[in-house]
C-alpha cells in the first residue's frame, strides 16, 4: 500500500521532470537539431541535372578550388578576432570601473547606461553609426568646420567601419560577464597584492586577470560569435565590398538559389567557430563548464 | 629613550565627510613588542590600521616607521605587512606562489625564492606545502599561511586585522597561544587589533583600548584591568558590575555612594577627584567579590538565579533592600557547588577593588 503511494508519487515527479524538459527537448531537436541534418544532407548533394543529385563533396570542394570564398572565410574569421580583442581591451577597464570603482547606485545606473542603447533595433543603432560616418555625416563636417580636412570625408565602407560596428554591436556582452567575475574578486585581495609590493601590472597580471579568466573567456566566446554570425552590420557599414562571409551565405541562399552550396558554406561556418572556440579553450587553460557554468 | 620605535603615531587623525574616525591618536611601538588596538567594532580601529599599511591617508598627524616618515610612501613600498581579516590569500595560485608573491615584485631570482619559501614555511610549522591548493587547507593553517606570506618580507611591523575572527572557538584558542609564539619566534613587531579582550588580554605586551576614534588607555593587560584610567576601560575590559549613584562621602580616593535605589558602595576613584553629591559610576568585578553563605535572619543578598558554565559559572544576586543586582563568580572551591535559587548568602568586595568614577556629561 504504502510502497504503491510512493510509486505514484514518484511517477507523478517524474511526469513533471518529463514536461519541464519538453519544451527544450522540443527546441533542440525542432529547431536547432533536424534543419542541420537536413541542411548537411542538402550540402552533401552535388546537382548533376535538372532534379538529378547524387551524393559527394563536391560542394565542399568547390569552397577550397575557389580563393574568393575561402580569403572571405579566413578574412571573417579574423576581422572577427580582432573585433574580439578590441572588445576585450574596450571592456575590461569599463567593466573594472564599474565592479571595483562605483558602488550601489552610480552602478547599477552605469550598468543601465551600457544596457539603454540595446532597447533599440540593431538596425536603427546601425544607422546610427551610417549618420556618423558617411560622406555628408556628422564626423566629416566637424572635420571640415574645424578645418582640418578641406572636403568631405567618407568614413564608411571600410574594415575600420565595420570593426566599430561590430565592436560597438557586442560591447556588452563582454561588459557583463566580466563585471560579474570582477565583482567576486575581494578588494581586500587587490590590497594584499599592494601590501605586499606589487604594482598595477603585476596585481592586474597576477591576480585580477586570473581571476576574471572564467569572465573574459566568456565574453569572448560570446562576442566571437556574434561577430562572425553578424550579417547586418558588415552590410550597412561595409558595403557591397564587405565581403563577409554570411553575406556568401545569403547570397548561395537567396541570390543564386544554390541551397546546395550555401548549406556548405552554413557547415564550414560552424565548424570555423566551434574549432576557434576549441582553440581558444585550450589556450587559456579554460574548460567550457567551467566558463559557461558561471 | 633607548631605541628608535619601530612604530610611531603622533597626533593621527582621520576626519571622512561626516564624522572624525581617528582623533588625535599617539602612541608609539617598542621594537620586538605585540602591541594590541582593542576597541569595540565602529571604534576606528581599522581605519587606524589601514593607515599604517597606507591604504587610507590621515587628515593630519604623523606616522613613522623606523624614525622615517610614512606620510608620501604608498602601501607597497612600506616596510610593513599585513594579515587580512580574511586572509586575503590568492586562490589562484599555489602556497608556494601565494607565499613568493612579495619576493617576486621585488625580483628575488628563482631559486632564491624557492629556499625562502621554504624555510619561512618550516618556521610556520608546514615544511613541504608549497605545491598545495588554498583551498586544501584547514583554517589554521590558512592562517599560518598568511602569516608566512608576510613574515618571508622580513617587515619591520606586522599588521594583523581580527585574523581569529573566522575561527571557531577551540581554534582561536589554540591560535592565540601560536601567534603569540610565532611573535617571539620572528621577532618582529606585531601591531594587532581585535575587539576580542581575552586575545588582546592573553597576547600584547601592550594594550591601547581605543573608543570612538581616541585612545582612553595604554598599558599592559595587568594596568588594564586592575587600574582601568576610564569608567569604559573599567566597563570593556573583563567584566564588571555597574552602578550609578551619588557619592556620599569623599575622602582622598576613598569614595562613598549609594545608588538610586539605595544600595551602599564603598569604591577608590582613579582621576579626577570627585565632590560630594556628584553624579557618580563604580564598577565591580563578579571575581572580585566574596560570597559566604548566610544564616538565616542577618540582611543580605538572595540568589536570583545561578549560571552554570564550569569555571566561568556566575551567580546573580539581588539585595534584599535595594532590590539591585550583582553578578558574583562562583569560586570553584567547592564551597558553593549546591548554591540554588532562593538561598541567602553574603556578598562583600574590598573597597579597594571597585573603581568610581564620575558620570559624563554632568
Amino acid at each position: 500500500m504504502r510502497s504503491k503511494v510512493s510509486k505514484m508519487i514518484s511517477d507523478k515527479s517524474k511526469l513533471g521532470f518529463y514536461l519541464l524538459l519538453a519544451p527544450l527537448v522540443l527546441w533542440l531537436v525542432v529547431l536547432i537539431i533536424l534543419p542541420h541534418i537536413g541542411l548537411f544532407f542538402v550540402s552533401i548533394s552535388e546537382k548533376v541535372g535538372v532534379r538529378q543529385y547524387e551524393t559527394g563533396l563536391g560542394n565542399y570542394a568547390v569552397f577550397f578550388n575557389e580563393p574568393l570564398y575561402w580569403r572571405t572565410f579566413a578574412r571573417t574569421a579574423i576581422m572577427s578576432i580582432s573585433t574580439t580583442v578590441l572588445t576585450l581591451i574596450l571592456g575590461f577597464p569599463i567593466a573594472y570601473y564599474i565592479a571595483k570603482m562605483t558602488r550601489g547606485r552610480t552602478k547599477t545606473t552605469l550598468f543601465l547606461m551600457c544596457l539603454i542603447p540595446f532597447w533599440v533595433s540593431e538596425l536603427v543603432r546601425t544607422f546610427g553609426w551610417m549618420i556618423l560616418l558617411r560622406e555628408t555625416g556628422i564626423v566629416s563636417n566637424a572635420l571640415q568646420y574645424i578645418g582640418l580636412t578641406a572636403g568631405p570625408v567618407e568614413f564608411l565602407y571600410n574594415d575600420a567601419a565595420i570593426m566599430v560596428g561590430l565592436v560597438y554591436t557586442s560591447i556588452l556582452f563582454m561588459i557583463v560577464p566580466l563585471v560579474t567575475t570582477l565583482d567576486s574578486l575581494d578588494d581586500s585581495m587587490i590590497e594584499a597584492g599592494y601590501d605586499l609590493g606589487g604594482n598595477g601590472v603585476s596585481i592586474l597580471r597576477e591576480i585580477i586577470i586570473p581571476h576574471a579568466m572564467p569572465g573574459i573567456v566568456s565574453g569572448c566566446i560570446v562576442v566571437f560569435m556574434l561577430s562572425l554570425g553578424n550579417y547586418l552590420t558588415p552590410i550597412l557599414l561595409g558595403g557591397k565590398d564587405s565581403l563577409w562571409f554570411t553575406g556568401l551565405i545569403y547570397t548561395q541562399f537567396i541570390t543564386r538559389f544554390n541551397w546546395e552550396l550555401g548549406s556548405a558554406f552554413g557547415f564550414l561556418l560552424l565548424a570555423l567557430s566551434s574549432g576557434i572556440v576549441f582553440v581558444g579553450l585550450k589556450l587559456s587553460r579554460q574548460t567550457l563548464t567551467e566558463t559557461m557554468g558561471r | 629613550m633607548s631605541a628608535t620605535p619601530d612604530l610611531e603615531c603622533i597626533d593621527l587623525t582621520k576626519d571622512f565627510s561626516d564624522f572624525r574616525a581617528v582623533d588625535n591618536v599617539s602612541f608609539d611601538v617598542p621594537p620586538g613588542s605585540f602591541f594590541s588596538i582593542l576597541g569595540p567594532s565602529g571604534c576606528g580601529k581599522t581605519t587606524l590600521l589601514r593607515m599604517i599599511a597606507g591604504f587610507q591617508f590621515p587628515s593630519s598627524g604623523d606616522l613613522k616607521i623606523k624614525g622615517k616618515s610614512m606620510i608620501d610612501v604608498g602601501p607597497n613600498k612600506r616596510p610593513v605587512s599585513m594579515v587580512f581579516q580574511h586572509l586575503a590569500l590568492f586562490p589562484m595560485m599555489n602556497i608556494g606562489q601565494n607565499v613568493g608573491f612579495g619576493l617576486r615584485q621585488r625580483g628575488v631570482n628563482k631559486s632564491d625564492i624557492k629556499s625562502r619559501v621554504e624555510r619561512v614555511l618550516e618556521r610556520v610549522g608546514l615544511p613541504g606545502i608549497t605545491e598545495r591548493q588554498v583551498s586544501q587547507l584547514s583554517g589554521g593553517q590558512k592562517q599560518r599561511v598568511a602569516i608566512a606570506r608576510c613574515m618571508v618580507l622580513e617587515p619591520d611591523v606586522l599588521l594583523l586585522d581580527e585574523p581569529l575572527g573566522a575561527l571557531d572557538l577551540k581554534l582561536r584558542e589554540h591560535m592565540k597561544i601560536e601567534l603569540k609564539s610565532l611573535q617571539a619566534e620572528f621577532n618582529t613587531t606585531f601591531v594587532y587589533i581585535t575587539h576580542d579582550q581575552s586575545e588582546a588580554l592573553v597576547m600584547s605586551d601592550k594594550i591601547a583600548v581605543m573608543n570612538k576614534g581616541r585612545f582612553d588607555q595604554i598599558g599592559t593587560a595587568r594596568d588594564l584591568y586592575y587600574e582601568p584610567h576610564s569608567a569604559f576601560v573599567a566597563g570593556f575590559v573583563g567584566d564588571a558590575n555597574r552602578y550609578e549613584g551619588k557619592a556620599t562621602a569623599v575622602n582622598g580616593t576613598a569614595v562613598s555612594m549609594v545608588t538610586d535605589s539605595g544600595l551602599h558602595i564603598q569604591a577608590r576613584s582613579i582621576g579626577g577627584a570627585l565632590t560630594v553629591g556628584q553624579r557618580v559610576q563604580s564598577f565591580v568585578r563578579p571575581e572580585a567579590i566574596q560570597l559566604e553563605h548566610n544564616s538565616a535572619g542577618v540582611k543580605g543578598f538572595t540568589v536570583e538565579s545561578v549560571l552554570f558554565n564550569g569555571a566561568n559559572s556566575l551567580a546573580i544576586l539581588r539585595d534584599a533592600t535595594s532590590g539591585e543586582l550583582v553578578n558574583v563568580t562562583l569560586p570553584q572551591t567547592g564551597a558553593f557547588a549546591n548554591l540554588s535559587k532562593g538561598d541567602a548568602v553574603n556578598a562583600q568586595w574590598d573597597p579597594e577593588q571597585a573603581r568610581c568614577y564620575a558620570v559624563e556629561g554632568q
